[in-house]
């Protein structure tokens, strides 16, 4: 099957800095995918680029197996969700959804049941008549949405298009969203940086760093299988020791930190004793207990003080010294085993070799 | 409390109820009853409507009158063409230093008094001026050409004289439309001419009319452009306006003349706001 969107090795600089640093990929139809990234990392370049609005230095961009980089924006079969939307003031709802199709000539009366049909599918139907600035957040975004749909594009490119939105507003056009691509059955691109954006929606995700494409996998695979540090520090939270690989078989190893105490994990490549390496341990893989007996089942045991307690609903931590000064992140669970936990207390920790995922580190 | 906000509020009101009343309205009603009166024999004086009568009949008067508004519009809608891309171009395309330096480069002519800018285009445009040399020198021409004294002379220098303040309402406008409604345009499938159409006009709207409106007036009121580079033909209202006060003292037709010059702005300013679906809150607000 041919893929809805094809780059290779898409190259894009500015004078001296790469901005895109040959990046590939390609999206089956009908999937969503995301490109994850902190901002700054050149996932706006790609995105205009495959709009139109950038010619990539070097690397070829094909939709449907045709290489569209001759194409002007106007006539490419991508539409774009911008970043703030861009809906048109100056038109009422109706004529901004109507725009794209006034620009294909089609009748005016043929123009009037398209929208309604568009109306009706974002579920908000009778609002053609009324002005930009009388909708909501939500219902501003949707209609961004139905403005591109309409046109029945290959690819529909979303730009961060939930950055402006409130927490709650945000949660639910998650959920929102990924039932209009069900529904509309084209494939998205969508580019964020807020990874939980990315895991709840994407079918394929592109963790992207300086340029290039880190990863690219499942939610499922990056968070569990990280190929990198970068992947690793960006998807969840982790905390991290630095070290040197004492012992290698396979892939489990045992890695002495910088503080001195020994560690089990696993290794992500190839690494041999005497390494330089990094490992990540993800706050919600500790087990936290009141007895070491209670932790004899997993590889790396330590002990310490509790020294602030991180309330957060759901998502509470505990900050845990261990013997050698080292303060780690700790989920707390809300089963009411540790209702009573306060400043001070002794805590038993532990985490299975399995759980810590260990990195080779570029001297 | 409520006595000291209401001083307050007096205190504040006084400044513009001195301006309007001392500089607008008492001028004008008294002009309305001097052009009302005719003058029977020293200091009698009797209501009528004789000098209006006048004004309507004499042909010289009406085609004045009617040449003064119909080349004031021509003047506004030349300076929208010209200004519309130069404005553009300052707002969206132009970045950072070069953008401030193409608006001083509109702004730095207005340094100079008017005169003194009309006496510049009638340096360039004369008989032994630069332009005419410049076509003798090419070949173009073989003899010295005149440029002044004619229609097209004085619609270069009322053109001229209202540019700035074309641009300036035109660049504000522009500039606060974002530059991803445009793109969406394009994206979306339009073309330049209809993402002009349907997006940069209508946006740019309340900058047009309100360009307009002032270009307008300046163009209908001034008295100096047409003066000095019009011709024997392009007579303009305003200096009949001069010569029945000034020449003739005769401050009763004068007052009509220019009654009726007020009246044919705000029929127009009002006819473009009526053109544009605009009010004149939404346009000056």
């Amino acid at each position: 099957m041919t893929p809805d969107l094809e780059c290779a090795d898409l190259v894009k600089r500015f004078g001296d800095t790469t901005a895109v640093d040959n990046v590939s990929f390609s999206v089956p139809p009908g999937s969503f995918f995301s490109i994850l990234g902190p901002s700054g990392c050149g996932k706006t370049t790609i995105m205009r680029m495959i709009a139109g609005f950038l010619d990539p230095t070097s690397g070829d961009i094909r939709i449907k197996g045709g290489s569209v980089l001759d194409t002007p924006p106007n006539k490419r079969p991508v539409n774009m969700v911008f970043q703030h939307l861009a809906l048109f003031p100056m038109m009422t709802i109706a004529d901004n959804i109507g725009y794209g199709l006034r620009r294909q000539k089609m009748p005016k009366d043929q123009i009037a049941r398209k929208v309604d049909e568009a109306l009706d599918r974002i579920g908000l139907p009778g609002i053609g008549g009324r002005k930009v600035d009388e909708l909501s957040g939500g219902q501003k975004q949707r209609v961004a949405i139905a403005r591109c749909m309409v046109l029945e594009p290959d690819v529909l490119l979303l730009d961060e298009p939930l950055g402006a939105l409130d927490l709650k507003l945000r949660e639910h056009m998650k959920v929102e969203l990924k039932a209009l691509q069900a529904a509309f059955d084209t494939t998205f691109v969508y580019i964020t940086h807020d990874q939980s954006e990315a895991l709840v929606m994407s079918d394929q995700i592109a963790v992207m760093n300086a340029g290039r494409f880190e990863q690219v996998g499942t939610g499922q695979d990056l968070y569990y299988r990280p190929d990198t540090p970068f992947v690793a520090g960006f998807i969840g939270e982790a905390n991290r020791w630095k070290g040197r690989i004492e012992r290698a078989e396979g892939s489990a190893l045992e890695m002495r930190t910088e503080t001195g105490l020994a560690m089990r994990a696993t290794a992500t490549g190839t690494l041999s004793p005497g390494d330089t390496a990094e490992i990540f341990v993800r706050p919600e893989s500790i087990r936290l207990a009141a007895t070491a007996e209670a932790l004899s089942a997993f590889d790396n045991q330590l002990q310490g003080t509790v020294t602030s307690i991180l309330f957060n609903g759901a998502a509470s931590r505990v900050l845990v010294q261990d013997s050698v000064g080292e303060t780690l992140e700790v989920t707390l669970p809300q089963s009411g085993e540790f209702a009573n936990l306060k400043r001070g207390d002794t805590l038993h920790i532990g985490w299975g070799a399995a759980q810590a995922t260990c990195f080779a580190v570029a001297a | 409390m409520r006595l000291h906000a209401r001083i307050g509020f007096i205190l504040l009101l006084t400044p513009l109820v001195l301006w309007l009343g001392l500089l607008i309205v008492i001028p004008h009603i008294d002009m309305l009853l001097i052009s009302l009166r005719e003058r029977i024999s020293f200091g009698v004086y009797e209501t009528s409507t004789t000098h209006y009568q006048k004004a309507l009949t004499e042909p010289l008067y009406l085609r004045t009158f009617w040449r003064t508004a119909v080349m004031s519009v021509l003047a506004t809608a030349i300076t929208l063409l010209i200004a519309f891309p130069v404005a553009y171009y300052i707002a969206k395309m132009a970045k950072g230093r070069l953008q401030q330096v193409l608006f001083m480069l509109c702004l730095i002519p207005f340094y100079v008094s008017e005169l003194v800018r009309t006496f510049g285009w009638m340096i360039l445009l004369r008989e032994t001026g630069l332009i005419s040399n410049l076509l003798q020198w090419a070949g173009l021409a073989d003899q010295p050409v005149e440029m002044l004294y004619t229609d097209a002379a004085m619609m270069v220098g009322l053109v001229y004289t209202s540019m700035l303040f074309m641009v300036v309402p035109l660049v504000t406008t522009l500039e606060s439309l974002d530059d991803s409604v445009v793109e969406a345009g394009y994206d979306l499938g339009g073309n330049g001419l209809s993402v002009l159409r349907e997006i940069i006009i209508p946006h740019a709207m309340p900058g047009i009319v309100s360009g307009c409106i002032v270009v307008f007036m300046l163009s209908l009121g001034n008295y100096l452009t047409p003066t000095m580079l019009g011709g024997k033909d392009s007579l303009w209202f305003t200096e009949m306006i001069y010569n029945q006060f000034i020449v003739r003292s005769n401050w009763e037709l004068g007052a009509t003349f220019g009654f009726m010059l007020l009246v044919l702005s705000s029929v127009i300013v009002w006819g473009m706001l009526r053109l544009t679906g605009r009010t004149l809150q939404e346009t000056m607000g």
